[in-house]
Parts: structure tokens; sequence; C-alpha cells
């Protein structure tokens, strides 16, 4: 019997029930997580659009949101893959800074190659990672214990080596401009005099390649599939085949990998490297991983949502700050979104039972 | 004749509760091997002991006559010992083709396999909706659909339908026909007796004693942790064997029926 016949035949079907409107729309957000964010998003650019006119909506401004986006979008990629394991990273932001620390001393003050800087920086946050995996994986300790550690750990590790010393962007730039390589920027469309015109950096393209590739990743590839099996429910994974442990440890660590690339673009985006910069990490990575409508309880949610979550973020702080008004709006606005988004995916979650 | 898959003097103990106490096992090949007991007895620890989802605390297991050792149910797979556990282990959020593929996924051939490890979508889809059509089991509307649409029945379905597609040397069924219908059953029944005509031999966990008479060659009667007995269901009816496993008559002392 070919496969064509058997789709066709009684046996595999089954009368479709009748959902009804609302039925119907929460069967579609449930089997397209990232929908959510992205209608919140587009309408919040269309509202400030609306109110702001060429102020917001330009291509400089818009791709404005971009560039101050693009750390936490590399960030919220790593918080991503945790978060779909049923896990959390709070040391995302200190091992991003660590990173970017590693990078900038093994270069100025033991004058190793920048190349080879970078790759240790690399390795660095890949090794913290490392121990958080294990600790989790292994140890069986809870993810919110460990990196609650590990973010301490590793943001006194930064003071104390560092000696708390920025690298200015000015000595950067002149001796080892490969370590701001993510700032640089490349405009389309700008007028005579070089003023507006979208703006790209390298650091936005890295972002959204990031997302790209890992969205393929977790879709097409079968570690991707375990992913999120083990978020699911890690019991039934591994009576089900799928090595646990090992999935655990690679996401913690690949998560790490991400983090010292974002402590790179950090670099980038402020220039020097600095000890103390990037503090707000970890809580903006899981703001834009609610808003994005991944689930904190794992297993479900997809990294493109996180993307846009992001995204919002980004268009509430600029449009709000081009409005005038006082920041505080902005943080209020960002609370009210992860609460409703927490709403809406519990809403999504009764489809299922 | 030797035994396919022997246990030794098992012993597992979760804390204070000793699940399993020195109990011996057997299946043989080709046959279908039920196992009765009350709630608690034991069997599914049992069953956990041999393919790998508990590490028994005492006792050895072998396999074909070969002592083995496994430390995850993953060794139990590739030795060829599918298990469908009660708890039936799927994934609720991904789909029936993407659980029934879970740990053994199929990739696409050429360069998009083996360099982008891309999953081969069709394929698998194919095959799972071939094997549960094969089945009867079902009624599906879709593939692709998330296992937690399902009707426990549903599931069950294609728990089945996972280790009968992939078990080569032993394959053990937790109580698979606890949430089916009385035509899902007889299909499960059927199925059984197909893998065993396929030379491939069962460990069937059932309270359903019609069930277990009609298909078994041979029970194992579970009490207190340990193998009480082993009765052929020919030299006994369903109301002795209920009786042995309750305590509320003697066991037969020679414990290998024929
Ligand atoms: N993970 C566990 N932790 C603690 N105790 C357990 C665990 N699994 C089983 N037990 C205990 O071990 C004993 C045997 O349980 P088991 O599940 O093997 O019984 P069973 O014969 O399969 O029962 P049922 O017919 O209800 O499925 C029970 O007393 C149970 O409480
Ligand atoms: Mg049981």
């Amino acid at each position: 019997m070919s496969s064509a016949e058997n789709t066709n035949d009684g046996v595999a079907k089954f009368e479709v029930p009748d959902r009804g409107a609302l039925g119907t729309i929460q069967h579609w957000l449930h089997v397209n997580p990232a929908l959510v964010p992205l209608i919140v998003l587009l309408m919040s650019v269309l509202v400030f659009g609306l109110l702001l006119g060429s102020k917001f909506f330009s291509p400089f401004a818009l791709t404005l949101i971009l560039q101050q986006t693009a750390i936490v979008g590399i960030v919220g990629a790593a918080q991503s893959l945790v978060i779909l394991t049923a896990g959390i990273d709070l040391s995302v932001g200190a091992i991003m800074v660590l990173s970017s620390v590693v990078m900038g001393q093994f270069t100025f003050r033991y004058g190793i190659p920048v190349e080879i800087a970078i790759v240790c920086g690399l390795l660095c946050g890949t090794f913290v990672g490392f121990l958080n995996g294990w600790l989790i994986a292994v140890m069986k300790l809870p993810p919110f214990i460990v990196t609650l550690g590990m973010w301490q750990i590793a943001l006194a590790t930064n003071f104390l080596y560092s000696a708390n010393e920025t690298i200015r962007s000015q000595v950067i730039s002149t001796e080892a401009p490969l370590l701001q390589v993510f700032g640089e920027k490349f405009t389309i469309g700008a007028d005579e005099a070089g003023r507006g015109g979208a703006n790209f950096t390298i650091g936005v393209i890295f972002m959204v390649m990031l997302v790209v590739v890992l969205a393929y990743v977790l879709k097409q590839t079968a570690w991707g599939r375990h992913v999120y099996a083990v978020g699911d429910d890690p019991e039934a994974a591994e009576l089900s085949g799928v090595n646990v442990k090992g999935t655990l440890i690679s996401v913690y660590m690949l998560s790490g990998l991400i983090c010292a690339f974002a402590g790179w673009a950090l670099i980038g985006r402020i220039g020097s490297v600095s000890p103390t910069s990037g503090q707000l990490a970890n809580i903006e990575s899981i703001t834009a991983v609610v808003i994005g409508g991944i689930s904190l309880f794992g297993g479900r949610g997809s990294i493109l949502g996180m993307l846009f979550g992001a995204l919002i973020v980004g268009v509430f702080t600029l449009g709000l700050r081009l409005l005038g008004a006082d920041a505080q709006w902005t943080y209020l606005l960002i609370g009210a979104l992860i609460i409703g988004a927490v709403a809406v995916d519990q809403w999504i979650r009764k489809v299922s039972v | 004749m030797e035994p396919i898959l022997k246990g030794r003097g098992l012993v597992k103990r979760y804390g204070k509760v000793t699940a399993l106490d020195h109990c011996d096992f057997d299946l043989m090949p080709g046959e279908i091997l039920a196992v009765i007991g009350d709630n608690g007895a034991g069997k599914s620890s049992l069953i956990k002991a041999v393919s790998g989802a508990v590490i028994p605390d005492e006792g050895e297991v072998f396999l074909e006559g070969k002592k083995i050792h496994f430390t995850s149910p993953i060794q139990a797979r590739e030795a060829g010992i599918e298990t469908v556990y009660q708890t039936l282990a799927m994934s609720p959020a991904l789909s029936i083709a993407d659980n029934m593929f879970m740990g053994r996924e199929l990739r696409k051939p050429g360069f998009m396999g083996k360099w982008m490890r891309q999953l081969d979508r069709p394929e698998m889809e194919r095959r799972a909706r071939d094997k549960l059509t094969e089945l009867g089991l079902m009624t599906i509307q879709n593939i692709n659909q998330a296992v937690e649409t399902l009707s426990g029945g549903q599931r069950q379905g294609v728990a089945v339908a996972r280790a009968a597609a992939f078990g080569s040397k032993v394959i053990i069924l937790d109580e698979p026909t606890a949430a089916l219908g009385v035509k899902e059953s007889r299909k499960v029944l059927e199925l059984i007796q197909d893998v065993k005509s396929r030379g491939i031999p069962i460990i069937l966990i059932s309270h359903n004693m019609p069930h277990v008479f009609e298909v078994a060659d041979r029970i194992h009667v579970h009490r207190l942790g340990k193998r009480l007995c082993v009765i052929n269901p020919k030299d006994y009816t369903m109301s002795d064997a209920v009786a042995f496993m309750t305590g509320a008559k003697e066991a037969p002392t020679q414990t290998e029926a024929a």
C-alpha cells in the first residue's frame, strides 16, 4: 500500500471537529507559537508609526532598534535554548562580560594575538556553560540555584581578574580592531550629508543569522527534537531513548558559547571592554523569551518568538523615548506584556488538555 | 532450551520499599510470557530492571546466555529489547512521528542529512503512518498532530506501534490494553500474535485474565517482589491464577511448567 492511499483511506482519518472561531484561533496559536509576539510587534510598530510619523517610521529609527536589540537578542537565543529544556540561566550576563574581559585582557595584558584571545574568550564562555550543565545534569541540582551561584562566581571572577579596569575604546580600535568588529556599520540609503538611512551592524546580522540557524537546528535536527523532548518530560525522553544528560550539558555549553559571542558583540557595541557592563542581560533576555511566547515550563515555543519579543521591547523603548515619556512607562508596559504573554501561554495550553 | 532473557536474584529497593526481592525470571525464545500479580507486586520494577530503565541493586541479567549490564534504556534498545512502559514514555508536545522515531531519527540522504543533519520528515511520517494503518489501531487525523491531542487509547496504540516497529529480540508490553476499548484491545492481541509469528518473544504484563489466558504460552505469577510460580494456562483456570496471585491458594511446587 502506498502512503498516498494510506492518507486517504478510512483508517487514518477522523472527522475534523468544529472548533468555533475562538477555538480555531487557539488551535492556530498552539501550532504557531511565534504568532502572538509577531502580531504584537507589528501592531506596536504601527501604533508608534501613527503617533510619531516619520520620526519613528524611518529606516534610520527602525534599524536603530535592531542595533539596540542585538545584544539582548543574542543572549536571548542562549536563554531560549535553556528555557526550552525547562531550565533557566541566570548567569548569561555574567558569562558574557567575563568572556569579553578575557578577550580584552588576553590581548592587552599578555600581548596574545587578538584572534587567539578571542578564541580563548569563546572557550571560557563554553567552559562556564559546561560547569552549569554538569552540575544540573549530573549532580541533579536545580538550574535556578546553579546559575544563581554561577552568576555571582562569574561576575566576581570578572571583577577580580580585570581588577575593575576598563580597556578604552581608542586603544582597542588602534591596536586590536578585530575586537570591535561586531560594531562595524554599513549604511543603505543615507542622504548626501551621510545622515539617516538604514544602518546595519555586523552584530545585528549575527543576531538574525544566529536565530535563523538555531530555528533550523531546533526544528530539523534530531538534537533539536531532543531539546524539546527533554524540556517536555525528561523521564519520558530518557525511556524513549534520548540521552538526557548529554542533551542538557550540550545545551548549557552552547548557551555559554553564544553568551561569549554576545560578549564579543558587546565590545563592538560599547567600544570598550568594561567589567561593569551588561548587568541587566539576564533579566532582559528572560523578558524577551517570555514575551516571545516560550513556556518557562519547557518544551514549547519557538526561538523566532524570542526575537520578536526582544524587538517588541526595543520598539517600546525607542517609541516611548521619542514620545518624550518618562522611561518608567517603558518598564510599566513591559511588565504588563510579560504577564499578558504568560496568560496567553496558559490559554493556548488548554487546547491540549 | 536456554532462555533468551534471564534474570537471577534481582533486587531493587526504593528507600524502605523492596520492589524486587531476589527475583528470578525466564523468557524462552519465541514464546509469549504473561506476567501477572497484584498492584504493587513489582511487575513494572521487574521489566524495568531487565530493560535498563532502572539498575537493579543486586542480581544478574542475561540476554541469549550472555551477561548484560544495561545502564540506560538506550543500551537495551540497541540490544533489540523494545519496551512499552506503563507510563507510555511519550513527549506530549511533540508529534506522533517525532515520538515514534525519538532517539533513532532518520536523516535525509546526501548532503543535507550528512552535513546539515536534516531529518527526513517525509520518510519518518510515511513509515509512522504505515505502521499505524497496519495496526488498524487508530483513527488519527494527522500524523503531525501532537501526542497530547490524542485520547489515552490512541496514545497507547502509538506506543505499541513504536515497540512493534523496532523490537528485534524481545518486546515488553506493560499493560498495553489498559486504556483500550474492546475493538482496540483485539487489535493489540492480534498484533501480539503477529509479532510472535515473526519469532520474536513477548513479555505481556496485564491484569486482564481473559487476555492473558488467550495469548500466553506460560504465565509468570509475581507476588511480593518475586516469582511465585510459573504455570501453563492449559493446566489451570483463571480463578486458580487469581488465587495464587493473591495468596488465597498455595502455589504449585513445580515452578517450571512445560
Ligand atoms: N520510583 C519509585 N519510587 C519509590 N517507590 C517505587 C517506585 N517505583 C515503584 N515503587 C514501589 O515499588 C513497588 C512495586 O511497584 P511496581 O510499579 O513494580 O508494581 P506493579 O506490580 O507494576 O504494580 P501495578 O500493577 O500497579 O502496575 C510498589 O510498592 C511501589 O510503591
Ligand atoms: Mg506496573
